[in-house]
């Protein structure tokens, strides 16, 4: 028995971290000024890269944080599998994605990013390596720092390898417009994988087998649709999915959820209890190495 | 209030000012120093005990807080307690700690039905909050089989699973905020009912914590649409290995089931003696699957099932007829371990979680280990996520007993480790496994937990002594294995 050595893929990444002095991670830069830009001259270290292990018949896949999202999936494709990260942009990395740890929109279907993450090695402030959660689908050993890291920018540690959830590929996916109340879809539907409702509008992704989903579209008259709708980007706010009836303005709302994008930018909600937020941080990352000059609390 | 029942068997301690001060504060109601009372709190499901210095029964959010505070004004640490169904002994108050239990503040407080969502009080049981929200066609997912006695902020301090955990997730992924008394006896937010609330994921971290954090004193809850159509199916074998490669083949067919229960022999053949719920007591394992969706999918459903077993030599397929056969079923499996503790006096129950592939491998050794200690063991257990269950049944009264369930208990642990499994699927560590953290988390591991840990937590009030062993504080000091439990316990 013993612990799982930690590979040399990730010990080298370790020392690219190294024990001090002022150092930033970079995933593909789509979000990179997300929470402020880095203090400037700080020196940049990217994770280590590639697929480690799927595991179709236990339903993870073991992979490299600086891995880009489009490798995954092409990669889980090949084994009837799928993790429903759905970046903005493909080419954004694994490790990059749970930093921000912002949901794709088929979060409505498939759950927040954060439960996909089943274990993670990362490293600290001090630069050494730590491993939270565990490889297999249900763990409740010891305190969820995965949770925590998801989210936090990478300014409690830089991600070097996860283990995800896997869910198997749908028969079928599909997207519908319906003039439909939203309200009345998302009680109706069964499980829909998006609904996005601008208003006048909603855009309804159902995935799963083909007659569930054919059956579906028959009951709510939902109209095929050529492609997905365009998603506007630069404002992204969060209310409570039962405060989406009332938005006013331009917008693109996710039924259900409460994500609702925009097409101007939106500042983000404050943070409860700051102090709190901080004293993580500070306890964690007590001289402010990993990531200056960005901010996760609000 | 009776001067005896103040004195306990460690002199540096003052129980009678924290108890007067807790008294004058919240009313003789609200807190209980007998004897009785004190022994009642000691323990919860699991085999071990210490007894608390004080019982707190706090009415109210703010009952919580005032405890507290005074409680570590003291410098004297407190643990939260909910049904006490907990089977890590994360409840037992180590260190004469002060009780304070949840069980009055069982409240709805208030349901989002649109978004979703339900406010609610810790010492809600898991089962009344699906009973309550049911006018709706919603329910709470997370459904352990003690769901009708335990409480939701147990489930959160734990982290709780169930059957249906396999398709709609742990109690993690329906918890989207929590307020929390810290040990300090300040009040804080965790999380947030709008989609994404700002900060550091808080609330994923409180999540699973143990009681360790502080205490939930409200909790916003994800409430789920009851789905359509259910079916569920029951299939017996006569081989254990077939079983579980039916298991296998149906994850690997690209079924996600809602859930899927696995039982052995022995488990069959107590459970029917004590449910009658028409298992066949001949068969060397029986599954219990359930697929719920819409129609047409939950046809396929059953129907791929059925040829996945077919294939691994099934002897019978049962689909429940209706609603009262599948109630039977369940009632079953869910009461298994009532059925067990009828075999024996005592029982323990074991909580691994093995890659599925491993399933018949690892319940293979769980059998050579309970033979070579000669104890009687069954399963019973969330085979669709690899979580084994392996129940020893004994008499504790024997001199030795527990000493061998013990011993067996660690062996079943290695050998999922060994196998690439978990110390822990859903009944988290407590004392129970806290000194075993070390077979899993390297020492920088386990102190950069401890390190999260203290930021809420400095003083370590808050049930101290549990989760992570002794020693793990300074990252680079080395962790001693096997550090003592604390005083007056005993594992
Ligand atoms: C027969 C039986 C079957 C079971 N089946 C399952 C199962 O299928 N799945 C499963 O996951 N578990 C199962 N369990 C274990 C147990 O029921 C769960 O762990 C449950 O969630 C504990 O809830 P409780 O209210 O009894 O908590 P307690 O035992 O009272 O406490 C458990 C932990 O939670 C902490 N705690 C309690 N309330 C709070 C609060 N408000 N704030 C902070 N911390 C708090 C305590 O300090 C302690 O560490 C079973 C137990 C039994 C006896």
């Amino acid at each position: 028995m013993g612990l799982r050595p930690h590979p040399p893929e990730l010990k080298e990444f370790a020392e690219r971290v190294g024990t001090q002095g002022p150092v930033g991670v970079a995933g593909s830069r789509t979000h990179f000024e997300l929470g402020g830009a880095l203090r400037e001259g700080t020196p940049l270290v990217t994770a280590p890269v590639g697929v480690v292990a799927h595991d179709p018949a236990e339903m993870t896949v073991r992979v490299r944080a600086g891995t880009p999202v489009s490798v995954l999936e092409e990669h889980l494709r090949a084994g009837g599998q799928m993790v429903p990260l759905d970046p903005e942009c493909p080419t954004s990395t694994v490790g990059g994605v749970l930093a921000v740890g912002r949901s794709g929109i088929r979060r409505l279907g498939y759950g927040h990013l954060r439960d996909l993450v089943l274990e993670i090695t990362y490293v600290n402030s001090a630069g050494r390596l730590i491993r939270a959660g565990g490889p297999t689908v249900k763990n409740v050993s010891g305190f969820d720092l995965c949770r925590l890291l998801v989210g936090s920018l990478g300014t409690l540690g830089f991600i070097a390898e996860v283990v995800l959830r896997c869910h198997p590929l749908p028969e079928v996916s599909r997207w519908y417009v319906s003039g439909e109340d939203p309200e009345d879809l998302l009680a109706g539907l069964y499980r829909p994988a998006a609904i996005l409702w601008d208003g006048a509008v909603s855009s309804v992704l159902l995935e799963g087998l083909a007659a569930d989903v054919d059956d579906q579209e028959r009951r709510f008259d939902l109209s095929p649709a050529e492609s997905a709708p365009e998603i506007p980007r630069r404002g992204r706010q969060s209310v409570r999915a039962s405060q989406v009836a009332d938005l006013q303005g331009e917008f693109l709302a996710e039924v259900g959820v409460g994500v609702v994008h925009r097409s101007v930018y939106t500042d983000p909600p404050p943070t409860d209890a700051p102090a709190l937020h901080r004293a993580v941080k500070e306890r964690m990352d007590p001289s402010g190495r990993l990531n200056p000059g960005r901010e996760v609390v609000v | 209030m009776d001067e005896g029942n103040q004195l306990n068997h460690r002199t540096d301690r003052d129980d009678g000012a924290l108890a007067a001060e807790l008294t004058a504060a919240l009313g003789s109601g609200q807190v209980r120093s007998a004897g009785l009372e004190r022994a009642l709190y000691s323990r919860d499901s699991s085999t071990m005990e210490a007894e608390p210095s004080l019982v707190v029964l706090p009415r109210d959010a703010e009952e919580v807080a005032t405890a507290v505070r005074i409680t570590t004004g003291h410098g004297r640490p407190f643990v939260a307690r909910g049904s006490g169904t907990g089977l890590a002994g994360g409840a037992v108050p180590l260190d004469g700690a002060v009780v304070i239990a949840t069980s009055r503040m069982n409240r709805l407080l208030d349901v989002d039905v649109t978004g979703r969502l339900a406010w609610v009080e810790p010492g809600i049981l898991n089962l009344d909050l699906s009973h309550q929200v049911a006018g709706y066609g919603l329910h709470f997912a997370p459904d352990p089989s003690s769901q009708q006695v335990c409480s939701l902020g147990g489930n959160v301090a734990n982290n709780s699973g169930g059957p249906h955990c396999l398709a709609y997730g742990v109690t993690s992924a329906h918890i989207l905020a929590m307020e929390v008394v810290l040990p300090d006896g300040s009040t804080v937010m965790l999380g947030g009912t709008t989609a994404e609330p700002s900060g550091y994921d808080l609330r994923g971290l409180f999540v699973g914590s143990e009681g360790t954090l502080g205490i939930a004193t409200r909790v916003a809850v994800r409430l789920t649409p009851n789905p359509p159509v259910v079916r569920t199916l029951l299939l017996d074998f006569d081989d254990t290995d077939d079983g579980a490669a039916t298991v296998s083949g149906i994850i690997a067919a690209g079924l996600v089931p809602a859930a899927l229960e696995m039982m052995d022999r022995r488990a069959v053949e107590v459970v029917e003696a004590f449910a009658h719920a028409g298992y066949p007591t001949d068969a060397e394992a029986v599954l219990l699957v359930e697929v719920d969706g819409l129609g047409p999918g939950v046809e396929a459903a059953v129907e791929t099932i059925g040829a996945v077993a077919r294939r691994n030599s099934v002897r019978t397929v049962r689909v429940a007829a209706d609603e009262a056969e599948r109630q039977a079923l369940w009632r079953g499996r869910k009461n298994a371990f009532g059925a067990v503790a009828r075999l024996e006096p005592d029982y323990y129950l074991h909580d691994t979680v093995v890659p599925r592939s491993a399933l018949t491998r690892v319940l293979r050794r769980v059998y050579e280990i309970a033979d070579h200690h000669g104890l009687k063991v069954i399963n019973v257990f969330h085979a669709g996520d690899g979580n084994l269950h392996p129940i020893l049944s004994y008499d504790s009264r024997i001199p030795g007993m527990t000493e061998k369930v013990h011993q067996a208990g660690r062996e079943i642990v290695e050998a999922s480790l060994d196998a690439g499994g978990v110390l822990s699927g859903e009944h988290g560590i407590g004392l129970e496994k806290r000194d075993y953290m070390g077979l899993m988390f390297s020492a920088d591991d386990l102190a950069e937990q401890d390190r999260v840990r203290s930021v809420f937590d400095p003083r370590r009030l808050s049930n101290p002594d549990k989760v992570i062993p002794g020693g793990s504080r300074c990252s680079d000091a080395g962790w001693a294995a096997g550090a003592a439990a604390g005083e007056g316990a005993w594992v």
